[in-house]
């Protein structure tokens, strides 16, 4: 699982019946001190995040699919937390 | 982490399409599309791929894909050789006015 901040939205009309229903966020990777360390790419919400909240992001199809529970969407990224603290040395 | 077909879902543009007479029994009747990836301000960024498509893109359209095992996802049941796929075209995308300000 990645650090990642919520920094958008992407809505879409026409989508694979897989999205439907799902809400499409735009996220950028952070370290733990909340700098970017890479580029943006996208994640399906399942916790109810929004821009700029600091978020866990799972990026692994199969335990996508557990969490999701709805056979087989084509979804790889998935914000599954988010994150209210991070300490680290 | 670069927007990169391998691992991700990302922003991309279909600038063309691709047409093989010669292929994988798996990949008849996909439409293949030219695809550049776009970062969350729809600048190129990454490089220019063939994606399959399921959701009758078609050149101009700004879309997302998956990328890796999960592409081959949206053309189930059928087995298809896919490693990117377009499963969505991109209405608007909104950025945190934050982020704009920055």
């Amino acid at each position: 699982m990645k650090l990642a901040q919520v920094i958008g939205t992407v809505t879409a009309t026409a989508k694979h019946p897989g999205y439907l229903g799902h809400k499409l966020m735009i996220v950028v990777p952070i370290d733990a001190s909340g700098q970017t360390i890479g580029e943006s790419q996208l994640a399906v919400d399942t916790v109810q995040a929004g821009p700029g909240d600091t978020v866990l992001v799972l990026r692994e199809g199969t335990g996508v699919r557990q969490i999701l529970n709805e056979g087989t969407p084509p979804i790889r990224s998935l914000i599954i937390g988010i994150v209210d603290e991070v300490d680290s040395a | 982490m670069p927007p990169n077909p391998e691992d991700a879902m990302y922003l991309g543009e279909v600038i063309g399409t691709c047409i093989a007479t010669q292929k994988a029994p798996g990949l008849k009747g996909l439409r293949m599309l030219v695809v550049q990836p776009l970062d969350e301000h729809g600048n190129p960024t990454g490089d220019r791929h063939i994606a399959c498509d399921s959701v009758q893109a078609g050149p101009g359209d700004r879309v997302f894909l998956v990328g890796s095992r999960e592409a081959a996802l949206a053309f189930e049941p059928s087995f298809v050789p896919v490693d990117a796929a377009i499963v969505g075209i991109v209405d608007s995308v909104d950025l945190d006015r934050r982020e704009n300000d920055a």
